[in-house]
């Protein structure tokens, strides 16, 4: 009998698969048709792009984080960072629908049992619903575990006291995983406890959209909790689990804004490397200028470097290695100082053109921003990495 | 509906990397390999028929190098159900001849209502493999094919034939083995589903002993025919490319064709 192989290779580290390439590519080109002409309309308008998220959902970019056995695709961290990566590159709203659907799944993957997976995730993946992730609020940045969003368990249900701050997707999503402190007494890191809630419901309200400085199509919601009652059997594993449960999912979920940093960088060296090519002063390309020359070079050693780490990292992290705090850290904050430098080096190569909407360099430089800001500041990923050297010591 | 593609690796024609090496092969180093070009117009054709036929599988039948998984999969993603890949080391170098008998050879361990083929690959171009495969395997050999309408009820197959008046109409009983061309449609992106699910398709890979072919009767030894030179043609005089207004941008492109007195 002749060998039969179904083998699907294991990642390379250094070189993307066939599959990826082609995964990569077909989501590249549906950015460039259909979401890069509609990038600048939805930051002037700032209004959600339900017609991307349409399309993400028809081409089932949505399906990709979700097990096949649940309607998705089964893809891995890789997979779903290259999409949201190309997504990015034309419009970092459109490549955080992506990136915030899997920030919001990964507690129920974490967390959730076989029952409450099979309840959610059809209806995740096919894209018919949204899910946001909520555990910020005003008072509880960085400092998750200060989180004073109450949960009390009353008879079948637990009722929700309490708001919530800079959501994403929180006024558009279906389902929300709330973070809220069951036991007040308990140790700092088991006090908390997540709950899938399903909204709209009695209680629940969303009492701001935030005004940004970018990625102004992606609603950054208030979200106010009066006597919300949510079923025992939305809690995500057991009581205290929480906080255990927010940063497992951050370790997965950061990747994915590494990749939209990526893809911010990429499309603004992009743009930039054509203005170079195309704009003539002093009877040349200004590109021929070794000064601009220059930076397009160390704009592109940097993007090339952050996409390198993040794809290792991704790799390292679903190969289930033990340091993949360190990995996802590593990777957010490479990426996003690089997209924050890339884009203003952008804006500087293309001049006074590149201050001005007819070009897309300033929206990605106050898209860029945000990157070094949410999931974690640069400065708490440099406590994960630090603390990830030295032991957590006492 | 069960039909065979027969699909070929060629280097990426849009790298622009195609060379010969020094022994007259062609140096697949230099640049990406792709599935060539009319091979896909025929999965495309393979694919909607077994599509509209309800049931079915597409097969791909592809002789190679052992990198050739890599090609595959972007067929498979398309939507062919699996592939079956002919490959050993003593083959490199095989001529149309060797091509053509160990094809056929393999696909006498297949079953299959049609074989499809593309007219000819970018990297050989000699045209002549899909019609020796029909004649050593014994099957009516329909080519140039804009249309394949396959009546199973029947067991017949028609083919519109593409001839440089318009096209002849033919007809014959299936199995049957078409080569194709671009007429028969545009090959479709492959979907995130296509390619998630190309990951876990099988390739099955078959030898020469598999085959019963003797190693010595192929390759670079029993080769019938070898390449003992190459030219590329001159370059071309740079291009000349106008960007004005249309209306302004027509009437230069117009004066510069009165000049060189090509209207």
């Amino acid at each position: 009998m002749p060998p039969v192989t179904t083998a699907n290779r294991a990642p390379g580290p250094f070189r993307l698969t066939e599959e990826h390439e082609m995964l990569r590519d077909a989501v590249r080109v549906l950015a460039d048709e259909r979401v890069a002409p509609r990038a600048a309309a939805i930051d002037q308008t700032a209004e959600f792009p339900e017609d991307l998220r349409s399309l993400l959902a028809d081409h089932d970019i949505l399906a990709l984080p979700f097990p096949e056995e649940h309607g998705g695709l089964g893809g891995e961290l890789l997979s779903v960072c290259l999409a949201v990566e190309q997504l990015s590159r034309a419009c970092a709203t459109t490549g955080l629908i992506l990136a915030v659907q899997e920030l919001g799944s990964l507690p129920i993957t974490i967390g959730g049992s076989a029952e409450q997976q099979a309840r959610w995730f059809p209806k995740l993946a096919s894209g018919e619903q949204l899910i946001a992730f909520a555990l910020t609020e005003a008072e509880a940045g960085s400092d998750v575990a200060a989180a004073r969003t109450r949960a009390v368990r009353d008879g079948e249900d637990y009722v929700i006291d309490g708001a919530k701050r800079f959501i994403s997707h929180g006024s558009v999503a279906d389902l929300l995983v709330v973070f809220a402190v069951t036991d007040p007494e308990a140790e700092r890191h088991r006090r908390l406890s997540a709950f899938v809630l399903e909204v709209p419901t009695d209680g629940f309200a969303v009492t701001r959209i935030e005004h940004k400085m970018g990625l102004r199509g992606s609603p950054t919601a208030e979200l106010a909790f009066d006597k919300v009652r949510v079923p025992a059997a939305n809690l995500l594993g057991a009581e205290g689990d929480g906080f255990d449960i927010a940063m497992r999912t951050l370790d997965r979920s950061r990747p994915g804004i590494a990749a939209q940093a990526v893809g911010i960088a990429q499309g603004a060296l992009e743009v930039a490397t054509a203005y170079a090519r195309d704009r003539k002063q002093f009877g040349q390309r200004i590109g021929d200028f070794q000064m601009i020359g220059a930076m397009l070079a160390d704009m592109d050693a940097g993007t090339e470097a952050a996409r390198q780490l993040l794809y290792k990292a991704c790799v390292e992290i679903d190969a289930g290695a033990p340091d993949a705090s360190r990995w996802s850290a590593l990777c957010k904050l490479v990426a996003g100082d690089n997209a924050m430098r890339v884009t203003t080096d952008a804006v500087q190569v293309l001049g006074g053109y590149g201050y001005i909407d007819e070009f897309p360099v300033e929206r990605m430089m106050r898209d860029a921003k945000i990157t070094q800001l949410y999931e974690g500041t640069q400065q708490i990923q440099r406590l994960v990495i630090a603390r990830a050297l030295l032991g957590k010591g006492g | 509906m069960r039909i065979v593609v027969l699909t070929k690796p060629v280097p990426d024609p849009a790298s622009g990397g195609e060379r010969l090496g020094a022994d007259g092969r062609l140096d697949r180093t230099n640049s990406p390999a792709v599935v060539n070009g009319n091979d896909e117009y025929v999965l495309e054709k393979a694919l909607k028929l077994v599509e509209a036929a309800g049931e079915g599988e597409v097969i791909l039948l592809t002789m190679a190098p052992a990198t050739a998984p890599e090609t595959m999969r972007k067929a498979l993603a398309m939507g062919a159900t699996r592939g079956v890949l002919v490959t050993d080391p003593p083959i490199g170098g095989s001529c149309t001849v060797a091509t053509t008998r160990i094809l056929a050879a393999a696909l006498k361990t297949l079953e299959f209502d049609l074989v499809l083929a593309g007219v000819d690959t970018s990297d050989g171009g000699a045209g002549v493999v899909a019609p020796g495969v029909a004649a050593l395997a014994g099957l009516p050999y329909l080519s140039y094919a804009a249309s394949i309408e396959p009546d199973a009820a029947a067991g017949k197959v028609r083919v519109n034939r593409i001839t440089p008046s318009g096209y002849d109409v033919l007809e014959a009983p299936m199995p049957a083995l078409i080569s194709g061309t671009q007429a028969l449609g545009e090959p479709r992106y492959p979907s995130l589903k296509g390619i998630m699910a190309a990951r876990n398709k099988e390739i099955t890979t078959l030898t020469l002993a598999d085959l019963g072919i003797d190693a010595g009767t192929v390759g670079t030894a029993g080769a019938t025919t070898k390449v003992v030179d190459s030219r590329a043609p001159e370059p071309r005089a740079a291009t000349r490319v106008v960007r004005e207004e249309p209306d302004e941008a027509a009437r230069q492109v117009v004066a510069l064709l009165a000049e060189r007195r090509l209207i």
